[in-house]
Protein backbone atom coordinates (compact mmCIF):
# COMPACT_ATOMS: atom_id res chain seq x y z
CA UNK A 1 0.00 0.00 0.00
CA UNK A 2 1.14 3.51 -0.77
CA UNK A 3 1.36 5.89 1.62
CA UNK A 4 0.11 9.35 0.72
CA UNK A 5 2.36 12.17 1.61
CA UNK A 6 1.43 14.32 4.40
CA UNK A 7 -0.13 17.40 3.62
CA UNK A 8 2.54 19.73 5.48
CA UNK A 9 4.65 18.43 2.90
CA UNK A 10 2.96 18.96 0.24
CA UNK A 11 3.48 22.16 -2.07
CA UNK A 12 0.53 24.10 -1.25
CA UNK A 13 -1.64 25.48 -4.45
CA UNK A 14 -0.37 28.89 -4.10
CA UNK A 15 3.07 27.94 -3.98
CA UNK A 16 2.61 26.09 -7.35
CA UNK A 17 1.29 29.33 -9.40
CA UNK A 18 3.77 31.37 -7.38
CA UNK A 19 6.81 28.70 -8.86
CA UNK A 20 4.90 28.98 -12.35
CA UNK A 21 4.86 32.98 -12.32
CA UNK A 22 8.21 33.32 -11.14
CA UNK A 23 9.70 30.27 -14.02
CA UNK A 24 7.54 32.48 -16.29
CA UNK A 25 9.20 36.08 -15.49
CA UNK A 26 12.33 34.06 -15.74
CA UNK A 27 11.82 32.69 -19.54
CA UNK A 28 10.87 36.05 -20.30
CA UNK A 29 13.53 37.84 -19.28
CA UNK A 30 15.80 35.20 -21.07
CA UNK A 31 14.56 35.31 -23.90
CA UNK A 32 14.99 39.03 -24.61
CA UNK A 33 18.34 38.75 -26.36
CA UNK A 34 16.99 36.44 -28.41
CA UNK A 35 13.76 38.79 -29.44
CA UNK A 36 16.18 41.25 -29.83
CA UNK A 37 19.11 39.31 -32.52
CA UNK A 38 15.47 37.62 -34.05
CA UNK A 39 13.60 41.33 -34.66
CA UNK A 40 17.30 42.68 -36.02
CA UNK A 41 18.07 39.71 -38.28
CA UNK A 42 14.19 39.79 -39.30
CA UNK A 43 14.84 43.33 -40.63
CA UNK A 44 17.86 42.39 -41.94
CA UNK A 45 17.12 39.99 -44.03
CA UNK A 46 16.22 41.59 -47.03
CA UNK A 47 19.66 42.77 -47.51
CA UNK A 48 21.66 40.62 -46.58
CA UNK A 49 19.45 37.87 -49.03
CA UNK A 50 19.04 40.45 -51.79
CA UNK A 51 21.93 42.08 -52.30
CA UNK A 52 24.65 39.80 -50.15
CA UNK A 53 26.82 40.69 -47.58
CA UNK A 54 29.36 41.25 -49.61
CA UNK A 55 27.97 44.24 -50.99
CA UNK A 56 29.39 45.94 -47.76
CA UNK A 57 32.75 45.29 -48.72
CA UNK A 58 32.97 45.75 -52.48
CA UNK A 59 30.44 48.58 -53.25
CA UNK A 60 31.72 51.73 -54.64
CA UNK A 61 30.51 54.04 -52.01
CA UNK A 62 27.24 54.79 -49.45
CA UNK A 63 24.51 55.67 -50.99
CA UNK A 64 21.89 53.68 -49.51
CA UNK A 65 19.04 54.93 -51.22
CA UNK A 66 20.99 53.80 -55.12
CA UNK A 67 21.81 50.78 -53.72
CA UNK A 68 25.50 51.21 -52.85
CA UNK A 69 26.03 49.73 -49.40
CA UNK A 70 29.89 50.24 -49.25
CA UNK A 71 30.03 50.33 -45.32
CA UNK A 72 33.90 50.22 -45.10
CA UNK A 73 34.41 53.45 -44.31
CA UNK A 74 31.88 53.11 -41.45
CA UNK A 75 33.59 50.15 -39.84
CA UNK A 76 37.07 51.29 -40.25
CA UNK A 77 35.79 54.61 -38.24
CA UNK A 78 34.73 51.95 -35.17
CA UNK A 79 38.13 50.52 -35.61
CA UNK A 80 39.72 52.99 -35.47
CA UNK A 81 38.59 55.45 -32.87
CA UNK A 82 37.90 51.90 -30.36
CA UNK A 83 41.60 50.97 -30.97
CA UNK A 84 43.04 54.28 -30.21
CA UNK A 85 40.93 54.83 -27.59
CA UNK A 86 41.94 51.58 -25.87
CA UNK A 87 45.97 52.64 -26.30
CA UNK A 88 44.88 55.57 -24.03
CA UNK A 89 42.49 53.64 -21.83
CA UNK A 90 44.55 51.12 -21.32
CA UNK A 91 47.80 52.20 -19.55
CA UNK A 92 45.56 54.40 -17.58
CA UNK A 93 43.01 52.49 -16.38
CA UNK A 94 45.69 50.11 -15.31
CA UNK A 95 47.73 52.31 -13.72
CA UNK A 96 44.62 54.02 -12.02
CA UNK A 97 43.98 50.21 -10.48
CA UNK A 98 47.21 50.45 -9.24
CA UNK A 99 47.10 53.56 -7.59
CA UNK A 100 44.15 52.45 -6.05
CA UNK A 101 45.82 49.31 -4.58
CA UNK A 102 49.32 50.59 -3.98
CA UNK A 103 49.58 54.22 -3.76
CA UNK A 104 46.07 55.65 -2.34
CA UNK A 105 46.08 55.97 1.26
CA UNK A 106 42.73 54.18 2.85
CA UNK A 107 40.80 56.87 2.99
CA UNK A 108 41.94 58.56 -0.35
CA UNK A 109 41.37 55.26 -1.85
CA UNK A 110 37.55 54.90 -1.09
CA UNK A 111 37.00 58.96 -2.32
CA UNK A 112 38.97 57.93 -5.38
CA UNK A 113 36.73 54.64 -6.09
CA UNK A 114 33.45 56.91 -5.44
CA UNK A 115 34.85 59.30 -8.35
CA UNK A 116 35.64 56.59 -11.24
CA UNK A 117 32.40 54.87 -10.17
CA UNK A 118 30.48 58.48 -10.53
CA UNK A 119 32.70 58.82 -14.40
CA UNK A 120 31.17 55.49 -15.23
CA UNK A 121 27.94 56.62 -14.34
CA UNK A 122 28.23 60.24 -16.07
CA UNK A 123 25.66 60.14 -19.67
CA UNK A 124 27.51 59.43 -23.05
CA UNK A 125 25.32 62.48 -24.21
CA UNK A 126 27.02 64.62 -21.93
CA UNK A 127 30.20 63.27 -22.72
CA UNK A 128 29.79 64.49 -26.18
CA UNK A 129 28.03 68.09 -25.06
CA UNK A 130 31.62 67.86 -23.19
CA UNK A 131 33.50 67.27 -26.27
CA UNK A 132 31.57 69.37 -28.59
CA UNK A 133 31.79 72.79 -26.84
CA UNK A 134 34.88 72.39 -24.85
CA UNK A 135 37.41 69.57 -26.24
CA UNK A 136 36.68 70.06 -30.30
CA UNK A 137 37.26 74.09 -29.94
CA UNK A 138 40.89 73.08 -28.06
CA UNK A 139 41.50 70.24 -31.14
CA UNK A 140 40.53 72.76 -33.59
CA UNK A 141 43.69 74.63 -32.89
CA UNK A 142 45.91 72.13 -34.47
CA UNK A 143 43.75 72.92 -37.44
CA UNK A 144 40.56 71.80 -39.44
CA UNK A 145 37.65 71.90 -37.68
CA UNK A 146 38.52 69.78 -34.62
CA UNK A 147 35.49 67.57 -35.19
CA UNK A 148 37.56 64.18 -36.24
CA UNK A 149 39.53 61.43 -35.18
CA UNK A 150 41.70 62.87 -32.38
CA UNK A 151 38.72 64.15 -30.64
CA UNK A 152 36.24 61.00 -31.22
CA UNK A 153 39.15 58.71 -29.38
CA UNK A 154 40.04 61.25 -26.89
CA UNK A 155 36.25 61.33 -25.60
CA UNK A 156 35.60 57.28 -26.30
CA UNK A 157 39.01 56.93 -24.00
CA UNK A 158 37.66 58.93 -21.18
CA UNK A 159 34.16 56.93 -21.56
CA UNK A 160 35.78 53.63 -21.44
CA UNK A 161 38.50 54.79 -18.73
CA UNK A 162 36.71 53.65 -15.50
CA UNK A 163 35.76 49.81 -17.04
CA UNK A 164 39.44 49.08 -17.45
CA UNK A 165 40.31 50.80 -14.17
CA UNK A 166 37.31 48.96 -12.07
CA UNK A 167 38.32 45.62 -13.17
CA UNK A 168 42.26 46.73 -13.02
CA UNK A 169 41.50 47.62 -9.54
CA UNK A 170 39.35 44.06 -8.63
CA UNK A 171 41.63 41.67 -9.81
CA UNK A 172 44.68 43.71 -8.42
CA UNK A 173 42.69 43.45 -5.28
CA UNK A 174 42.06 39.33 -5.89
CA UNK A 175 45.89 39.22 -5.90
CA UNK A 176 46.30 36.90 -2.42
CA UNK A 177 47.79 38.71 0.24
CA UNK A 178 50.44 36.44 1.25
CA UNK A 179 51.92 36.82 -2.29
CA UNK A 180 52.44 40.66 -1.84
CA UNK A 181 53.80 40.20 1.63
CA UNK A 182 56.20 37.71 0.30
CA UNK A 183 57.48 40.71 -2.07
CA UNK A 184 57.53 43.06 0.30
CA UNK A 185 59.61 40.35 2.70
CA UNK A 186 62.23 40.44 0.06
CA UNK A 187 62.59 44.48 0.70
CA UNK A 188 61.25 44.57 -3.14
CA UNK A 189 59.80 48.48 -3.78
CA UNK A 190 55.78 49.09 -4.12
CA UNK A 191 56.14 49.68 -8.02
CA UNK A 192 58.35 46.44 -8.37
CA UNK A 193 55.98 44.94 -6.43
CA UNK A 194 53.01 46.15 -8.29
CA UNK A 195 54.91 45.72 -11.75
CA UNK A 196 56.40 42.53 -11.54
CA UNK A 197 54.14 40.72 -9.03
CA UNK A 198 50.80 41.99 -8.74
CA UNK A 199 50.39 43.15 -12.67
CA UNK A 200 51.12 39.66 -13.78
CA UNK A 201 49.30 37.58 -11.45
CA UNK A 202 46.01 39.49 -11.88
CA UNK A 203 46.79 39.56 -16.00
CA UNK A 204 43.71 37.57 -17.06
CA UNK A 205 41.19 40.06 -14.86
CA UNK A 206 43.23 42.74 -16.25
CA UNK A 207 42.77 41.66 -19.51
CA UNK A 208 38.84 40.96 -19.25
CA UNK A 209 38.73 44.69 -18.46
CA UNK A 210 40.19 45.56 -21.81
CA UNK A 211 37.86 43.27 -23.86
CA UNK A 212 34.80 44.61 -22.28
CA UNK A 213 36.03 48.18 -22.50
CA UNK A 214 36.42 47.03 -26.21
CA UNK A 215 32.66 46.22 -26.61
CA UNK A 216 31.97 49.06 -24.99
CA UNK A 217 33.93 51.15 -27.41
CA UNK A 218 32.80 49.67 -30.60
CA UNK A 219 29.31 49.89 -28.99
CA UNK A 220 28.94 53.54 -27.84
CA UNK A 221 26.82 56.06 -30.27
CA UNK A 222 26.12 59.85 -28.87
CA UNK A 223 29.47 60.44 -27.66
CA UNK A 224 31.31 59.73 -30.76
CA UNK A 225 28.35 60.97 -32.97
CA UNK A 226 28.90 64.20 -31.34
CA UNK A 227 32.59 64.84 -32.25
CA UNK A 228 33.34 62.64 -34.92
CA UNK A 229 32.41 64.71 -37.64
CA UNK A 230 30.48 62.27 -39.20
CA UNK A 231 31.95 62.76 -42.90
CA UNK A 232 31.47 58.84 -45.10
CA UNK A 233 35.25 58.17 -45.60
CA UNK A 234 38.43 56.50 -44.07
CA UNK A 235 40.62 59.27 -41.90
CA UNK A 236 43.38 59.83 -43.67
CA UNK A 237 44.92 61.48 -40.59
CA UNK A 238 44.60 62.40 -36.70
CA UNK A 239 42.42 65.37 -37.30
CA UNK A 240 40.29 64.12 -40.41
CA UNK A 241 36.60 63.65 -40.05
CA UNK A 242 35.03 60.30 -39.65
CA UNK A 243 31.97 58.14 -39.25
CA UNK A 244 31.17 55.42 -37.07
CA UNK A 245 28.83 52.25 -37.73
CA UNK A 246 26.51 53.33 -34.64
CA UNK A 247 26.49 56.87 -35.45
CA UNK A 248 25.78 55.93 -38.84
CA UNK A 249 22.71 54.08 -37.57
CA UNK A 250 21.60 57.24 -35.34
CA UNK A 251 22.24 60.20 -38.05
CA UNK A 252 20.18 57.74 -41.02
CA UNK A 253 17.47 55.77 -39.15
CA UNK A 254 15.41 58.54 -39.16
CA UNK A 255 14.82 58.80 -42.89
CA UNK A 256 15.80 55.25 -44.04
CA UNK A 257 13.31 53.46 -45.53
CA UNK A 258 13.00 49.67 -47.16
CA UNK A 259 16.45 48.69 -48.39
CA UNK A 260 18.23 51.54 -47.07
CA UNK A 261 16.42 50.77 -43.55
CA UNK A 262 16.98 46.99 -44.29
CA UNK A 263 20.92 47.59 -44.69
CA UNK A 264 21.14 49.82 -41.16
CA UNK A 265 19.83 46.85 -39.14
CA UNK A 266 22.38 44.58 -40.96
CA UNK A 267 25.33 46.89 -39.76
CA UNK A 268 23.32 46.77 -36.38
CA UNK A 269 23.14 42.94 -36.66
CA UNK A 270 27.07 42.96 -37.37
CA UNK A 271 27.24 44.78 -34.42
CA UNK A 272 25.60 42.91 -32.15
CA UNK A 273 27.27 39.66 -33.22
CA UNK A 274 30.96 41.11 -32.94
CA UNK A 275 30.39 42.54 -29.04
CA UNK A 276 28.35 39.69 -28.54
CA UNK A 277 31.55 37.58 -29.55
CA UNK A 278 33.75 39.41 -27.30
CA UNK A 279 31.50 39.00 -24.27
CA UNK A 280 31.36 35.62 -25.18
CA UNK A 281 35.17 35.45 -25.05
CA UNK A 282 35.24 37.21 -22.00
CA UNK A 283 32.73 34.83 -19.98
CA UNK A 284 34.18 31.63 -21.11
CA UNK A 285 37.83 32.72 -20.18
CA UNK A 286 36.12 34.05 -16.13
CA UNK A 287 34.53 31.03 -15.50
CA UNK A 288 37.06 28.50 -16.61
CA UNK A 289 39.82 30.87 -14.41
CA UNK A 290 37.10 30.32 -11.64
CA UNK A 291 37.03 26.73 -11.90
CA UNK A 292 40.66 26.17 -12.51
CA UNK B 1 71.53 57.60 5.66
CA UNK B 2 71.47 57.04 1.90
CA UNK B 3 70.10 53.40 1.51
CA UNK B 4 66.84 54.79 2.97
CA UNK B 5 65.62 56.88 0.14
CA UNK B 6 63.77 55.45 -2.61
CA UNK B 7 65.70 54.24 -5.56
CA UNK B 8 65.05 56.77 -8.71
CA UNK B 9 62.54 54.50 -10.74
CA UNK B 10 60.26 53.95 -7.41
CA UNK B 11 60.22 57.93 -7.16
CA UNK B 12 59.37 57.98 -10.39
CA UNK B 13 56.75 55.28 -10.84
CA UNK B 14 55.29 57.13 -7.48
CA UNK B 15 54.85 60.23 -9.75
CA UNK B 16 53.44 58.79 -12.20
CA UNK B 17 50.85 56.88 -10.74
CA UNK B 18 49.65 59.86 -8.60
CA UNK B 19 49.72 61.85 -11.55
CA UNK B 20 47.59 59.26 -13.28
CA UNK B 21 44.75 59.44 -10.53
CA UNK B 22 45.16 63.15 -10.64
CA UNK B 23 44.55 62.91 -14.74
CA UNK B 24 41.22 60.86 -14.28
CA UNK B 25 39.58 62.64 -10.58
CA UNK B 26 40.31 65.91 -13.01
CA UNK B 27 38.94 64.58 -15.82
CA UNK B 28 36.06 63.40 -14.17
CA UNK B 29 35.57 66.82 -12.31
CA UNK B 30 36.52 69.46 -15.34
CA UNK B 31 33.02 67.28 -16.67
CA UNK B 32 31.09 67.55 -14.28
CA UNK B 33 32.34 71.40 -13.64
CA UNK B 34 31.54 72.24 -16.81
CA UNK B 35 28.03 71.12 -16.84
CA UNK B 36 27.31 72.67 -13.39
CA UNK B 37 29.26 76.09 -13.83
CA UNK B 38 27.68 76.92 -17.73
CA UNK B 39 24.31 74.98 -16.77
CA UNK B 40 23.15 76.53 -13.23
CA UNK B 41 23.22 79.82 -14.44
CA UNK B 42 20.51 78.74 -16.80
CA UNK B 43 18.10 77.07 -13.89
CA UNK B 44 14.99 78.49 -12.83
CA UNK B 45 11.94 77.58 -11.54
CA UNK B 46 10.34 78.87 -14.90
CA UNK B 47 12.58 76.99 -17.09
CA UNK B 48 11.62 73.83 -15.23
CA UNK B 49 8.37 74.02 -15.79
CA UNK B 50 7.48 76.15 -19.00
CA UNK B 51 7.48 75.16 -23.03
CA UNK B 52 9.99 75.15 -25.08
CA UNK B 53 10.50 77.51 -27.78
CA UNK B 54 12.04 78.94 -31.11
CA UNK B 55 13.48 74.68 -31.06
CA UNK B 56 14.53 75.10 -27.71
CA UNK B 57 16.80 77.79 -27.69
CA UNK B 58 14.30 79.93 -25.81
CA UNK B 59 11.71 78.78 -23.14
CA UNK B 60 11.97 75.77 -20.71
CA UNK B 61 11.99 71.84 -20.64
CA UNK B 62 8.72 71.24 -19.01
CA UNK B 63 7.34 69.09 -21.52
CA UNK B 64 10.29 66.94 -22.02
CA UNK B 65 10.69 66.81 -18.01
CA UNK B 66 7.31 65.20 -18.09
CA UNK B 67 8.19 62.77 -21.12
CA UNK B 68 11.15 61.66 -19.45
CA UNK B 69 9.34 60.61 -16.04
CA UNK B 70 6.51 58.93 -18.36
CA UNK B 71 9.44 57.17 -19.95
CA UNK B 72 11.25 56.10 -16.28
CA UNK B 73 7.51 55.21 -14.70
CA UNK B 74 6.53 53.27 -17.71
CA UNK B 75 10.53 51.78 -18.01
CA UNK B 76 10.09 50.76 -13.91
CA UNK B 77 6.70 49.21 -14.16
CA UNK B 78 7.74 47.03 -16.41
CA UNK B 79 10.96 45.68 -15.58
CA UNK B 80 10.69 46.03 -11.62
CA UNK B 81 7.88 43.13 -11.80
CA UNK B 82 9.97 41.32 -13.97
CA UNK B 83 13.35 41.67 -12.94
CA UNK B 84 11.97 40.48 -9.14
CA UNK B 85 10.38 37.45 -10.44
CA UNK B 86 13.37 36.52 -12.40
CA UNK B 87 15.82 37.41 -9.63
CA UNK B 88 13.61 35.44 -6.91
CA UNK B 89 13.51 32.17 -9.51
CA UNK B 90 17.20 32.59 -10.43
CA UNK B 91 18.36 33.04 -6.42
CA UNK B 92 15.68 30.46 -5.02
CA UNK B 93 14.40 28.09 -7.33
CA UNK B 94 17.41 27.66 -9.94
CA UNK B 95 19.64 25.53 -7.73
CA UNK B 96 17.46 22.34 -8.43
CA UNK B 97 17.25 23.45 -12.18
CA UNK B 98 21.06 23.82 -13.09
CA UNK B 99 20.15 23.74 -16.43
CA UNK B 100 17.19 26.74 -17.30
CA UNK B 101 18.85 29.09 -14.46
CA UNK B 102 22.19 29.02 -15.98
CA UNK B 103 20.71 29.99 -19.59
CA UNK B 104 18.98 32.31 -18.62
CA UNK B 105 22.23 33.71 -16.42
CA UNK B 106 23.79 33.55 -19.96
CA UNK B 107 21.39 35.29 -21.94
CA UNK B 108 21.27 38.22 -19.10
CA UNK B 109 24.82 38.53 -19.49
CA UNK B 110 24.76 38.89 -23.08
CA UNK B 111 21.74 41.17 -22.63
CA UNK B 112 23.99 43.18 -20.00
CA UNK B 113 26.26 43.41 -23.72
CA UNK B 114 23.74 44.72 -26.66
CA UNK B 115 24.54 48.50 -27.91
CA UNK B 116 22.50 50.58 -26.69
CA UNK B 117 22.55 51.56 -30.42
CA UNK B 118 20.74 47.55 -31.12
CA UNK B 119 18.35 48.85 -28.82
CA UNK B 120 16.96 51.53 -30.36
CA UNK B 121 16.99 49.17 -33.54
CA UNK B 122 15.22 46.42 -31.76
CA UNK B 123 12.20 48.89 -30.03
CA UNK B 124 12.05 50.52 -33.09
CA UNK B 125 11.13 46.74 -34.95
CA UNK B 126 9.34 45.80 -32.27
CA UNK B 127 7.36 48.31 -30.26
CA UNK B 128 6.93 50.78 -32.89
CA UNK B 129 6.32 48.94 -35.77
CA UNK B 130 4.78 45.38 -35.12
CA UNK B 131 3.12 46.28 -32.46
CA UNK B 132 1.82 49.28 -33.41
CA UNK B 133 2.44 51.47 -30.67
CA UNK B 134 4.54 54.42 -32.86
CA UNK B 135 7.22 56.62 -32.12
CA UNK B 136 5.65 56.76 -28.30
CA UNK B 137 6.46 57.17 -24.40
CA UNK B 138 5.72 53.49 -24.01
CA UNK B 139 7.70 51.96 -27.50
CA UNK B 140 10.41 54.22 -25.30
CA UNK B 141 9.59 52.90 -21.73
CA UNK B 142 9.77 49.26 -22.88
CA UNK B 143 13.06 49.49 -25.08
CA UNK B 144 14.26 51.24 -21.39
CA UNK B 145 12.83 48.12 -19.61
CA UNK B 146 14.59 45.61 -21.76
CA UNK B 147 18.22 47.88 -21.22
CA UNK B 148 17.68 47.90 -17.81
CA UNK B 149 16.76 44.87 -16.64
CA UNK B 150 20.17 42.81 -16.47
CA UNK B 151 21.37 45.60 -13.94
CA UNK B 152 18.08 44.95 -12.03
CA UNK B 153 17.84 41.70 -11.55
CA UNK B 154 21.99 40.84 -11.05
CA UNK B 155 22.07 43.36 -8.03
CA UNK B 156 18.57 41.71 -7.11
CA UNK B 157 19.89 38.52 -7.15
CA UNK B 158 22.85 39.41 -5.13
CA UNK B 159 20.87 41.13 -2.29
CA UNK B 160 18.59 37.74 -2.22
CA UNK B 161 21.24 35.66 -2.41
CA UNK B 162 22.72 37.82 0.88
CA UNK B 163 19.96 36.35 2.89
CA UNK B 164 21.58 33.70 5.17
CA UNK B 165 20.74 30.43 4.37
CA UNK B 166 19.44 29.16 8.02
CA UNK B 167 16.81 31.42 7.85
CA UNK B 168 15.45 29.78 4.78
CA UNK B 169 15.73 27.23 6.84
CA UNK B 170 14.10 28.40 9.73
CA UNK B 171 11.03 28.99 7.75
CA UNK B 172 11.06 25.79 6.49
CA UNK B 173 11.63 24.25 9.09
CA UNK B 174 8.35 26.01 10.77
CA UNK B 175 6.63 24.87 8.11
CA UNK B 176 6.16 27.67 5.84
CA UNK B 177 5.33 28.44 2.55
CA UNK B 178 6.89 29.47 -0.11
CA UNK B 179 5.22 32.46 -0.75
CA UNK B 180 5.15 33.41 2.59
CA UNK B 181 8.79 32.78 3.22
CA UNK B 182 9.34 35.39 0.32
CA UNK B 183 6.70 37.94 1.41
CA UNK B 184 7.83 37.73 5.11
CA UNK B 185 11.22 36.91 5.10
CA UNK B 186 13.48 37.28 1.97
CA UNK B 187 11.72 40.47 0.56
CA UNK B 188 12.03 42.53 3.61
CA UNK B 189 15.36 41.36 4.31
CA UNK B 190 16.64 41.83 1.24
CA UNK B 191 14.46 45.61 0.75
CA UNK B 192 17.47 47.95 0.40
CA UNK B 193 19.61 45.86 -1.51
CA UNK B 194 16.10 45.74 -4.54
CA UNK B 195 16.40 49.24 -3.47
CA UNK B 196 19.71 50.42 -4.87
CA UNK B 197 19.35 48.08 -7.33
CA UNK B 198 16.78 50.20 -8.45
CA UNK B 199 17.92 53.50 -8.17
CA UNK B 200 20.74 52.34 -10.31
CA UNK B 201 17.99 51.09 -12.93
CA UNK B 202 17.09 54.86 -13.08
CA UNK B 203 20.27 56.08 -13.39
CA UNK B 204 21.02 53.97 -16.26
CA UNK B 205 17.22 54.44 -18.20
CA UNK B 206 17.83 58.18 -17.20
CA UNK B 207 21.05 58.54 -19.03
CA UNK B 208 20.01 56.31 -22.07
CA UNK B 209 19.89 58.28 -25.34
CA UNK B 210 20.64 56.72 -28.11
CA UNK B 211 17.72 53.35 -27.40
CA UNK B 212 15.42 56.40 -27.68
CA UNK B 213 16.21 58.33 -30.62
CA UNK B 214 13.98 56.43 -32.89
CA UNK B 215 11.63 54.59 -30.44
CA UNK B 216 9.97 57.79 -28.07
CA UNK B 217 11.10 60.22 -30.66
CA UNK B 218 11.64 64.12 -30.99
CA UNK B 219 8.43 65.48 -30.33
CA UNK B 220 8.78 68.64 -27.85
CA UNK B 221 5.24 68.89 -26.95
CA UNK B 222 3.75 67.76 -23.90
CA UNK B 223 2.36 64.65 -24.24
CA UNK B 224 -1.26 63.65 -23.88
CA UNK B 225 -1.30 60.09 -22.93
CA UNK B 226 1.46 57.50 -22.81
CA UNK B 227 0.79 56.90 -27.15
CA UNK B 228 2.07 60.25 -28.21
CA UNK B 229 5.60 60.54 -28.84
CA UNK B 230 8.00 62.32 -26.13
CA UNK B 231 11.59 63.57 -26.02
CA UNK B 232 13.32 62.97 -22.97
CA UNK B 233 16.04 65.02 -21.66
CA UNK B 234 19.14 63.70 -22.59
CA UNK B 235 17.61 63.34 -26.40
CA UNK B 236 17.16 67.43 -25.95
CA UNK B 237 20.76 67.67 -24.76
CA UNK B 238 21.40 65.85 -27.78
CA UNK B 239 19.22 67.78 -30.17
CA UNK B 240 20.11 71.39 -28.73
CA UNK B 241 23.75 70.77 -29.12
CA UNK B 242 24.01 69.12 -32.03
CA UNK B 243 21.13 70.36 -34.42
CA UNK B 244 20.15 73.74 -33.27
CA UNK B 245 22.76 76.26 -33.94
CA UNK B 246 22.70 78.77 -30.31
CA UNK B 247 20.78 76.07 -28.61
CA UNK B 248 23.92 75.46 -26.01
CA UNK B 249 22.90 77.52 -23.47
CA UNK B 250 19.55 75.87 -22.80
CA UNK B 251 21.62 72.41 -23.83
CA UNK B 252 24.10 73.18 -20.81
CA UNK B 253 21.16 74.14 -18.50
CA UNK B 254 19.66 70.54 -19.33
CA UNK B 255 22.56 68.68 -19.09
CA UNK B 256 22.55 70.45 -15.20
CA UNK B 257 19.65 68.94 -14.71
CA UNK B 258 20.73 65.85 -15.84
CA UNK B 259 23.52 65.93 -13.96
CA UNK B 260 22.24 67.07 -10.64
CA UNK B 261 19.57 64.27 -10.82
CA UNK B 262 22.08 61.70 -11.31
CA UNK B 263 24.50 63.21 -8.24
CA UNK B 264 21.03 62.82 -6.03
CA UNK B 265 20.42 59.34 -7.57
CA UNK B 266 24.02 58.44 -6.81
CA UNK B 267 23.85 59.64 -3.40
CA UNK B 268 20.43 58.06 -2.92
CA UNK B 269 21.73 54.40 -3.24
CA UNK B 270 24.64 55.02 -1.41
CA UNK B 271 23.79 56.74 1.40
CA UNK B 272 20.12 54.89 1.34
CA UNK B 273 22.19 51.59 1.60
CA UNK B 274 24.04 52.52 4.92
CA UNK B 275 21.00 54.38 6.37
CA UNK B 276 19.17 51.39 5.92
CA UNK B 277 21.96 49.09 7.42
CA UNK B 278 22.50 51.29 9.99
CA UNK B 279 18.65 50.67 10.82
CA UNK B 280 18.86 47.25 10.78
CA UNK B 281 22.14 47.00 12.93
CA UNK B 282 20.37 48.77 16.07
Amino acid sequence: MTSSPSRALRRSRADGALVAALAAGAATAGSIVVLIFAFVAREAWPALRERGPLRFVTDEAWHPSDGELLLLPMVAGTLLTTLGALLLAGPLGIASGIFARFYAPARAARLYRRLVALLAGIPSVLFGLWGLVVLVPLVARLGGSGQGLLSATLVLALMILPTVAITADAALGAVPQPVLQGAAALGLGRWTIARRVAVPAARSGIATGLLLAAGRGLGETMAVLMVAGNVVQVPDGPLAPLRTVTANIALEMGYATEGHRSALFASGLALMVTVGALVVLVEWQRRRTVRA
Amino acid sequence: MRELRLPAGERVATTLMWAAAAFVAGSLLWILGDMIVRGLGGLSPAFLTSAPADAGRAGGIGPILVSTLAILAVCIGVAAPLGLATAVFLSELAVGRRGFGDLVRRSLDALAAVPSIVFGLFGNALFCHVLGLGFSILSGGLTLACMALPLLIRTTEEALRAVPQEQRLGAAALGLSRLTTLRRLLLPAAAPGIGAGLVLGVGRAIAETAALLFTSGYVTRMPGSLLDSGRSLSVHVFDLAMNVPGGNENAYASACVLVLALLAINALAVEGTRWWARRAAR
